[in-house]
């Protein structure tokens, strides 16, 4: 039983999001409850599976796990492997292990926070599988093809999720359209495709051996100039889809602009794609031109940082200070890449755990303030904690990972950023801790105006968060609390990923 | 077998009786009866397919002295076209019972191009392929006006043959400037003439620009482009589809044969006129494209679009080294991107256009805003809408992804990777007017009093078929792809 799981695990995790979709077509749109319940089955048996990878990665092997290859296309030519140019070849490594939980749960959560979607659920959910599918597939997928594929799978459903469920905001100066969000996020993502497409294109043709294949293409020697030339596409092009400045702005606006469940998505998963994209093509394939480019790899993380966080401090819209908090935390996992040290590269990943559980309650709760309140102002909003005591303490259990206290999820992932960075580039370090410290002020600042202080007059009749709501933000405030306390499975598979991805550069770090 | 054995062309004696099968059935129905021609033509196509298949496969032969050659290339474009044609007249049934006259002509001129198609991929020789691409045109010509009463329809039959008839002079005037230098219209022994070394006389320069600028008008390549947004404007909207999907296919399995066949030798003189012209053509269409407010014109510009991706699986048919030699060795690779694509974007705009038919047979009009509250009105419809319009933009889990991809990748193999650049860039601009169509079908809200939308079930049938299609190719290419390498095998 077990083996036949392992060699069909990951399989299965782009299989049964794929599959729902599929049902979830056949149920009558008339029926909503059953179309939440299939849903919400499935995505526990994908958070289950997730689990079970997981756990059942060993990371004392290391290395490609749970590796199945599924034949698909042969391209003809006078090369070696045209006859498995492109393979459905999947395998996890220690990086992957944790993204593929990561996206188990917030997928889990998503579904339960998406109970309140009265209007078209059955589209809402069919294409919110697909996008869960494509983001398992990017994470599980060892082949380039295969790998865009996915990439696009998962951005190309965020249009309709976005411009169809999102809301629109309005501000006294100016108002942002939830379609606006939505075309600007989908245009900002395929810009950024098409770099890697391009560079996808490049390495195929000069690696010469027919195949998509990264494994495969790890042996062959691309020139130094080659991957000097071609490393920024995949920098750039990845980088936009992590929110790296000054390619960030499409993020806080399309996160604003999303349904609750999209943002949880989007912020907790989608953003860590980029990042995973660079490591896993990027500094697999092009080590030498990783190396020449990652002091503007952390410039730009720096920057990430302290312009995301500065950007946070000035917003007067909930969903907006935490779209840009995302941006200044997704600015220590470039920065963490960019040490090129493991304990940096491996505080990068975990850093992608620790935001992407925590970012997704973020969004959970906004989502459950915003749903009863159909306000997110902070000017507005006040004294919420007297009516929505849950809500609120899960809000500040965020918030506490958010600014790095210590037993929380956050502390362990920045503290091994800033090592790595103390290592190579200390003064850089210092710049990281000035950021975290601007966390404190907005996330401490907003906990005091919308939750604490006395109550508006307009929250009397205020409702706390519903039994799935709670159930949501429960699991995902268990992980914080899991990460923070007992880091060590987490770190151990991490770092067995991190040495092997380094190995392949000069000094080892 | 014998090389004049006219058994080979069964296919074609096939539909062209079937044509006139149609023409005098229509003399015994009344005309609330007159549907029934629609789906006798589909089931004497799907008819023609299975004989066809079942005569032709494995055969690779010449015939009439290398005038026709019937090999796997050919086998594999006969069955696309007929298949196109089943499509597109079981797309067209409810449309021509709403809004044309003479429905027995409708479908009887419609067989006769599928028949002028067929020749055009079997052709071996210039005389050949000119005279069934003129059976196709002025098949097209007449299909483009049928509408007799609507001026549009008119305009567009007009403007349509006009210009068809000069690019048809041009064409012939290159033809004879080749047989007169060469002293040969035949493929095979154009590429010997041609291979014996020299330079090329600026005559057979001439000569060959006529023949493309001729092509590059059926084909609405830019600078030849003009006709196209007006011409599916006016048409009736399953003969636009058609003419995008079908006619555009013959017009590229003819360059696929001319360039494999008889220009290789040459490849170093038109390799990069060839790719300048994509470059330019997917640049313009596109741009074009985004300043559209009409559903159709929208697809025309999109389809020109894509042209210059097929153009640039056309230039990649050859690589030239460093030192003027010719090289061949992903020219397979890059005839099976671009049969690929051509199928995949055939099957793809039939399903685009088969939605403004239904929405068109519903409402009455054509109009991008026209669509708003699409999805409301009639989910599946805009299910479908959106999964063509997506897959146009080369999306995945779609055929365009796929298709885009390998015509791409197999640009870059042959040393294009510039090329694929100005494409890929030109997907992403796509992707934008694609994305407006989809916010109107999707976000914007019904116009007041605008009730659901009733499919016919045939309607229905049709384009969960080609959905299907699309998705399948998409997740799972690898079964077509086995049937175009063999046809592209046969080529090289």
């Amino acid at each position: 039983m077990m083996a036949w799981l392992d060699s069909y695990a990951l399989s299965l995790l782009i299989a049964l999001p794929l599959a729902g979709a599929a049902i979830l077509l056949c149920v009558p749109s008339e029926r909503p409850g059953a179309i939440r319940r299939t849903a919400t089955a499935l995505a526990c048996a994908v958070m289950a599976l997730s689990i079970y990878v997981f756990i059942a990665y060993d990371h004392s092997a290391g290395g490609m796990q749970f590796e199945r290859t599924w034949s698909w296309l042969s391209m003809p030519g006078p090369w070696a492997l045209g006859e498995r140019a492109v393979t459905l070849r999947l395998g996890v490594d220690g990086i992957a292990a944790p993204m593929v939980l990561l996206t188990g749960i917030v997928m889990f959560t998503g579904t339960l926070a998406s109970w309140s979607v009265s209007d078209r659920p059955k589209d809402f959910f069919v294409l919110y599988m697909l996008l869960l599918a494509g983001v398992f597939g990017v994470f599980v997928t060892l082949d380039m093809f295969l790998f865009f594929l996915f990439y696009e799978l998962a951005v190309m459903p965020m249009y309709l999720l976005i411009g169809v469920w999102g809301s629109s905001s309005r501000f006294p100066t100016f108002s942002r359209p939830k379609e606006y969000g939505a075309m600007k996020l989908m245009l900002y993502l395929v810009a950024g495709s098409v770099l890697i497409w391009i560079a996808i294109l490049a390495i195929f043709v000069e690696a010469g051996l027919g195949t998509f294949d990264i494994v495969e293409l790890e042996k062959a020697a691309f020139s130094e100039g080659f991957q000097r030339f071609f490393f920024p596409f995949l920098m750039v092009g990845f980088g936009v889809l992590a929110g790296l400045w000054p390619f960030h702005t499409w993020s806080p606006d399309g996160h604003v602009a999303a349904p609750t469940a999209v943002s949880m998505v989007h912020a907790g998963v989608l953003m860590k794609l980029g990042a995973f994209g660079i490591i896993r093509i990027g500094m697999t394939l092009m080590p030498a031109g990783a190396e020449a480019w990652m002091p503007v790899l952390l410039a730009l993380g720096t920057v990430n940082v302290l312009y995301g966080a500065w950007s946070a401090m000035g917003q007067t819209d909930l969903k907006y200070v935490i779209g840009y908090s995302s941006v200044s935390h997704m600015g220590y996992v470039a920065m963490g890449i960019a040490t090129l040290h493991p304990l940096g590269l491996g505080g990068a990943v975990l850093q992608m755990f620790s935001h992407g559980v925590m970012t997704a309650l973020f969004f959970a709760v906004v989502g459950v303030v915003y749903d009863r309140t159909h306000t997110r102002d902070i000017a507005v909003l006040n004294g919420l904690a007297k009516r929505m005591g849950f809500t609120a303490t899960l809000f500040a259990l965020a918030g506490m990972a958010s600014l790095g206290l210590p037993g929380l999820s956050g502390f362990v992932a920045e503290l091994l950023v800033f090592l790595g960075l103390f290592q190579t580039y200390p003064i850089l370090g210092a710049l990281g801790i000035i950021g975290a410290a601007m966390t404190a002020v907005y996330i401490l600042r907003l906990m005091a105006r919308v939750f604490f202080g006395p109550l508006g007059e307009r929250w009397r009749d205020q409702t706390d968060a519903s039994a799935p709501e709670r159930a949501a933000a429960l699991t995902l405030a268990g992980f914080i609390l899991l990460v923070g306390l007992f880091p060590f499975p987490f770190i151990r598979a991490i770092e067995s990923g991190a040495l092997e991805t380094l190995a392949r550069f000069g000094g080892g770090g | 077998m014998n090389e004049n054995d006219f058994l080979l062309l069964i296919p074609e004696f096939m539909a062209a009786g079937l044509a006139f099968a149609v023409l005098t059935l229509d003399f015994f129905l009344d005309d609330r009866r007159k549907h029934l021609l629609g789906y006798f033509a589909a089931a004497g196509l799907a008819a023609t397919l299975a004989a066809t298949l079942i005569q032709q496969w494995g055969i690779s032969e010449t015939m009439y002295g290398g005038a026709l050659r019937m090999d796997a290339f050919t086998l594999f474009f006969r069955s696309a076209f007929l298949i196109m044609g089943i499509v597109t007249i079981l797309s067209s049934v409810d449309y021509v019972r709403r809004n044309l006259n003479y429905p027995g002509e409708y479908y009887a001129i419609l067989i006769f191009s599928i028949v002028g198609m067929m020749l055009m991929s079997a052709s071996g020789e210039l005389l050949t392929a000119y005279i069934s691409l003129e059976l196709l045109s002025l098949s097209m010509y007449a299909l483009v006006a049928f509408d007799r009463y609507n001026p549009k329809s008119n305009e567009a039959g007009t403007k349509y043959i006009l210009l068809g008839a000069v690019s048809s002079a041009l064409m012939l005037y290159g033809i004879s400037q080749i047989y007169g230098l060469l002293g040969t219209t035949r493929f095979d022994e154009m590429a010997f003439a041609l291979s014996s070394g020299g330079g090329l006389a600026p005559g057979v320069i001439v000569g060959f620009a006529l023949i493309f600028a001729g092509l590059g008008f059926k084909l609405a390549a830019v600078p030849f482009h003009m006709w196209a947004p007006d011409v599916y404007e006016g048409a009736p909207i399953p003969v636009a589809g058609f003419l995008a999907a079908a006619s555009k296919a013959a017009a590229f399995a003819l360059v696929m044969r001319l360039f494999a066949h008889a220009l290789m030798p040459i490849a170093a003189d038109w390799r990069t006129p060839i790719a300048a012209l994509a470059a330019l053509t997917m640049t313009v269409g596109n741009l074009a494209a985004l300043a559209q407010t009409n559903a159709k014109r929208l697809l025309a510009y999109s389809s020109v679009g894509h042209v210059g991706y097929l153009l640039m699986g056309a230039a990649a048919l050859a690589a030239v080294s460093p030192d003027g030699a010719v090289r061949t060795d992903f020219s397979r690779l890059a005839a099976n991107g671009l049969t690929l694509h051509l199928i995949v974007y055939g099957v793809t705009n039939l399903a685009a256009f088969l939605c403004l038919t239904a929405f068109y047979n519903a409402t009455g009009k054509d109009g991008i805003s026209d669509l708003a509250g699409l999805a409301r009105r009639s989910p599946f419809l805009g299910m479908s809408l959106a999964a063509a319009l997506l897959s146009l933009a080369g999306l995945p889990i779609f055929a365009g992804f796929v298709s885009k991809f390998y015509l791409f990748g197999a640009a870059a193999a042959q040393g294009l990777l510039w090329l694929a650049g100005v494409a890929i860039f030109a997907s992403l601009i796509s992707l934008y007017y694609y994305l407006q169509v989809l916010r109107q079908a999707y976000m914007e809200p019904p116009p007041d009093g605008a009730g659901k939308i009733r499919l016919p079930r045939l309607t229905i049938a049709v384009l969960a078929a080609l959905l299907a299609a699309m998705v399948l190719v998409g997740v799972y290419p690898s079964p077509l792809m086995g049937v175009i390498e063999r046809a592209s095998a046969a080529l090289f």
